[in-house]
C-alpha cells in the first residue's frame, strides 16, 4: 500500500472517553440456544470469539453442526403450531416486550456490540441500538393486523424461518429479521455471523424473560458450514444477508426446494454530488455514507460521482474533512472509525487497495495513528478512477471511496446504474425536481436524497439486481414471511 | 367451382421486435391438433433466437416503462379490442387444441386484458406506500417494473395460459421474452399478429415457439434477463432452472396454481411479484 499523503491540517488533541465496559458481563463460553435453553453442542466443537480492536479473546462460543441445526429446526417446528395458534394481538405482546428491553438494556448490548464487532460506540450506541429497538416495536403492532396490509388475501405465516445474518450490523440485522418473523407467526432458527455471535446470545436471554415460549426463537452459531446445514434443514424459508456470491450459493442450494427465499446481497452504490448541492452538508453526507461502520455497510456510497464545476472544491473539503476523523477505539466516545472487523476483511480491503493503486488510480489518505494491535484501516480516497477499475466495480466494503465525475443528468444516472448491484443510491442537490427526476431512473431500492445511510424502521429496504429480492421493513417486509391464500409466491 | 379455391396457408414465424423472423437455425417442427391432423410448422427457435428477443425486449423496457401509466392501461385494453376482432381464429385454433369450449377460453382471455389494463395506474396506488418515518423526510415506496421478464407459458390453455401471464408482467412496464406451448403455439403466434397490429412497441413482447426443455435453461441462464416467470416449465425443468437463475440474482416467480378460468387466476399480486419496491426519502425543509 502507498504512502499516507500529508496534507497541513490542524491536529486537536482529544481527551480519551473511553465507555465502561463494567456493564457487560460475559460468560466464559456460550452454548447454543434451542428450545429456550442453552445447550452444549452435539458436534463438541467450540470457537473462540475476539474484539478486533485487540485481538482479545471475549468468550468461546459453540459451533454448531448439522445435528444442532436439525434439532434447533426441530424446537422450532415444535413450537410453530402453538404459536401461529396464538391470537396476532397476543403475539404483538411478546414482540413489544423485546423492544422495552432492547431499550431499557441499550447501553449494555451497545457496548458489547463495540467490543466483538469493532464498531464506534457512538454508532452502536446512536444508531444501532435505537433502530433495532424500533423495529421490534415497529412490527409488534403489526402482529393483529396483517389482514389490513394485503388486500382480498388471508395472510398466512410459512412456517419455520432459517436466517442468517451478516457481522456489519449484528443487533440490527438480528432485529430486521426476527421482528417481522415473529410478528406473523413464524417460529425462527438464526445463525449470527461468526465473528459477531455476542450480542445475538444477549439477546437469546432477553428473548427468554421475555418469556416467549421455548422454541418459537433458537440461536445456531457457527460459521458457513454451519449456515449451509440451515439452508438444507426442513425449514420453509430462508432469509440471507450477506455476501452476493454466498447469496447465488443459497439460490442454488434451494433450487427446487420449494423452499421461499429472500436475499439482501451486496452494492456498489453511487452517492451522486450536482453542482447545486449544500457542498457542506453533502461531504458529511459523503463521509458518513462510506466511512459509516467502517465501510461494512451493503448500502455504503463506495462510488462518489461529482458533478465537474464542484469536482475541486468539494474534493479539496473532503480532503480536510478525512483530516479531522478519529480512527480508533471503537469504544472511545470520539471515534468516527473503529476497528476492521476481522483479519480476513482486512485482507480484503487491503488487496482491493492495492489494486486500486496498480491499476492507476490516485490514492489519499489522511495521515493518522493506528494503534499497534488490532485490526484497521484508514479512511482512503481514490480519484483517477475509471469505471472499469476493480476499486470502481467491486464491493470493498471497508472505508474506500472511488471518485468519478460527470457532466450531466444524464451521464449521472448512466455512471450510477452501470454495476451489476442495485441496492441504494444517493443524490445531492437543491433541486426538488431534479431529486425525484433522478430517483426514477437509479436502478437501486433505496434513493436518499440530501442524506446517505439513514434507515427506519418503516421503510423498506431491500435490492435491485445482483443485490437481491424482497424488501426488510415497512409494510412491504411482512410479505415475505407470509403465505397469501391464492398461491401467490 | 369457387369450392376449388386453395386457401393460403399462414408460415407461422416468431416473433421478435416486432417483426415476424424464421428461426435462424432454419429448423421447424410439426403441429398437429388434439386428434393428430397436421396443422403447421411452426419455427424451433434457437438460442440465437432467444437471445435476439432478449435485445428487443431489453431495448424496448425503458421507453415502455416510461409512457404514462394511462398509455400502457390503453394499449393492453386496445389488445383485447383487436382479440375480440379475431376471435374466429382464437376459437378455431383452441379448437384444434382440443379445448372443450374454445368460445369460453377466447372470452377469457379477452376479459383478462381488460381487467389487467385496467390495473396500469392504480398498482402503484394499492402496492405503494408513504412511510412515517422519524426524520424530516418525505419517505415513499413505489412498485417499478423488474426490467427484461422470461416467461415460460403453461403448456395447457394455450391462450388464456398464456395472457394469464404476459398481461401482469407487461402492465407495470416490463417487456418479455414468451416461450409459447410447446404442443399448442399457434394461439400464441396469432397472439403476436395481435400485437404487431394494435400499439404495443415493438420488442415489448417477443414471442417464440419451439421446445420448451431447450429454450428454459437458456433463458433461465440469461444474464439479462432481471426475472423468470416458471407457471409453464415442466417439474424436471424447475430445479436447474431455478440453479440457472442463481448466476444473476434472477427472480423466480411461479402463477398460482388454480382453475385459470377463476377469479384467483388474476390478482394485483401477480403483478407485484415482477416488480421492484423503490424507496425514496426526500427531504423536507423550508
Amino acid at each position: 500500500m502507498s504512502e499516507a499523503i500529508e496534507t497541513p491540517s490542524a491536529t486537536w488533541e482529544y481527551a480519551p472517553a473511553p465507555e465502561s465496559t463494567d456493564i457487560v458481563r460475559l460468560d466464559d463460553r456460550y452454548g447454543l440456544f434451542i428450545g429456550g435453553e442453552f445447550v452444549e453442542p452435539i458436534s463438541g466443537r467450540w470457537f473462540e470469539t475476539i474484539d478486533p480492536a485487540t485481538e482479545e479473546p471475549l468468550a468461546e462460543v459453540a459451533e454448531a453442526g448439522a445435528e444442532d441445526v436439525a434439532l434447533a429446526v426441530e424446537a422450532a417446528r415444535e413450537a410453530s403450531a402453538p404459536w401461529q395458534a396464538l391470537p396476532g394481538s397476543e403475539r404483538a405482546k411478546y414482540v413489544y416486550r423485546i423492544a422495552r428491553q432492547l431499550q431499557e438494556r441499550a447501553r449494555e448490548f451497545a457496548v458489547l456490540e463495540s467490543m466483538n464487532g469493532g464498531k464506534p460506540i457512538r454508532e452502536s450506541r446512536d444508531v444501532d441500538l435505537p433502530l433495532a429497538a424500533a423495529h421490534f416495536f415497529y412490527y409488534a403492532g403489526w402482529a393483529d393486523k396483517l389482514e389490513y396490509a394485503f388486500p382480498a388475501r388471508s395472510p398466512r405465516p410459512i412456517g419455520v424461518a432459517g436466517q442468517i445474518i451478516p457481522w456489519n450490523f449484528p443487533m440490527l440485522m438480528a432485529a430486521w429479521k426476527l421482528a417481522p418473523a415473529l410478528a406473523t407467526g413464524n417460529t425462527v432458527v438464526l445463525k449470527p455471523a461468526e465473528t459477531t455471535p455476542l450480542t445475538a446470545l444477549l439477546l437469546a436471554h432477553v428473548i427468554r424473560e421475555a418469556e416467549l415460549p421455548p422454541g418459537v426463537v433458537n440461536i445456531v452459531t457457527g460459521a458457513g458450514a454451519t449456515g449451509a446445514a440451515l439452508v438444507g434443514a426442513d425449514v420453509d424459508k430462508i432469509a440471507f444477508t450477506g455476501s452476493t456470491e454466498v447469496g447465488k450459493a443459497i439460490r442454488r442450494a434451494t433450487a427446487g426446494s420449494g423452499k421461499r427465499l429472500t436475499l439482501e446481497l451486496g452494492g456498489k452504490a453511487a452517492n451522486i454530488v450536482f453542482e447545486d448541492a449544500p457542498l457542506d452538508q453533502a461531504v458529511e453526507g459523503v463521509v458518513n455514507g462510506i466511512f459509516f461502520n467502517q465501510g461494512h455497510v451493503c448500502c455504503a456510497g463506495s462510488r462518489l460521482l461529482v458533478q465537474e464545476p464542484v469536482f475541486d472544491v468539494l474534493l479539496a473539503k473532503l480532503k480536510d474533512r478525512l483530516q479531522t476523523l478519529r480512527v480508533g477505539d471503537p469504544l472511545d466516545k470520539n471515534t468516527d472509525i473503529g476497528a476492521i472487523n476481522s483479519r480476513a476483511q482486512l485482507e480484503k480491503i487491503s488487496e482491493l487497495v492495492d489494486s486500486g493503486v496498480a491499476e492507476g488510480a490516485e490514492i489519499y489518505q489522511p495521515k493518522c495513528a493506528l494503534p499497534e494491535r488490532g485490526f484497521w484501516f484508514r479512511p482512503t480516497l481514490f480519484t483517477g478512477v475509471s469505471q472499469s477499475h476493480r476499486v470502481a466495480r467491486e464491493e470493498i466494503f471497508g472505508p474506500v471511496l472511488s471518485i468519478l465525475t460527470f457532466r450531466t443528468p444524464e451521464e449521472a444516472v448512466e455512471k450510477a446504474n452501470n454495476t451489476p448491484y442495485g441496492l441504494s443510491a444517493g443524490i445531492w442537490s437543491e433541486k426538488g425536481s431534479r431529486i425525484l427526476w433522478m430517483a426514477d431512473r437509479l436502478r437501486a431500492g433505496v434513493v436518499w436524497a440530501n442524506t446517505f445511510n439513514r434507515f427506519d424502521p418503516t421503510s423498506p429496504f431491500g435490492g435491485y439486481k445482483e443485490s437481491g429480492f424482497g424488501r426488510e421493513g415497512g409494510l412491504h417486509g411482512l410479505e415475505p414471511y407470509l403465505e397469501l391464500d391464492g398461491g401467490t409466491r | 367451382m369457387s369450392d376449388a379455391r386453395l386457401p393460403v396457408k399462414r408460415t407461422a414465424k416468431l416473433f421478435i421486435g416486432g417483426v415476424f423472423p424464421r428461426s435462424e437455425s432454419g429448423l421447424t417442427y410439426e403441429v398437429v391438433a388434439h386428434d393428430g391432423r397436421p396443422l403447421a410448422h411452426a419455427a424451433q427457435a434457437s438460442r440465437k433466437d432467444l437471445r435476439e428477443a432478449v435485445v428487443a425486449a431489453r431495448g424496448a423496457q425503458p421507453k415502455w416503462a416510461s409512457m404514462t401509466a394511462y398509455n400502457r392501461g390503453q394499449i393492453l385494453y386496445r389488445v383485447a379490442e383487436l382479440m375480440e376482432g379475431r376471435r374466429a381464429q382464437f376459437e378455431a385454433e383452441l379448437s384444434d387444441a382440443g379445448a372443450s369450449d374454445p368460445a369460453r377460453g377466447v372470452n377469457a382471455a379477452i376479459d383478462r386484458w381488460v381487467w389487467y389494463a385496467g390495473w396500469a395506474d392504480k398498482i402503484a396506488q394499492v402496492s405503494g406506500a408513504t412511510n412515517p418515518v422519524a426524520d424530516p423526510y418525505f419517505n415513499f415506496t413505489l412498485p417499478e417494473p423488474t426490467g427484461v421478464v422470461g416467461i415460460v407459458a403453461p403448456g395447457e390453455q394455450p391462450l388464456l395460459g398464456l395472457v394469464s401471464r404476459v398481461a401482469p408482467a407487461i402492465v407495470s412496464g416490463n417487456t418479455a421474452v414468451v416461450v409459447a406451448s410447446e404442443r399448442s403455439p399457434l394461439p400464441a403466434v396469432s397472439l403476436a399478429e395481435v400485437m404487431a397490429t394494435s400499439d404495443v412497441p415493438g420488442g415489448v413482447v417477443n414471442i417464440l415457439t419451439g421446445v420448451t426443455a431447450e429454450l428454459v435453461p437458456w433463458l433461465a441462464g440469461h444474464m439479462d434477463v432481471n426475472a423468470i416467470d416458471v407457471t409453464g416449465v415442466p417439474a424436471d425443468l424447475l430445479t436447474e432452472a431455478e440453479e440457472l437463475a442463481a448466476e444473476n440474482v434472477k427472480r423466480v416467480h411461479r402463477g398460482p396454481d388454480v382453475d385459470p378460468f377463476s377469479d384467483a387466476a388474476q390478482s394485483p399480486y401477480e403483478i407485484t411479484a415482477l416488480t421492484e419496491f423503490k424507496t425514496v426519502w426526500h427531504p423536507i425543509g423550508a
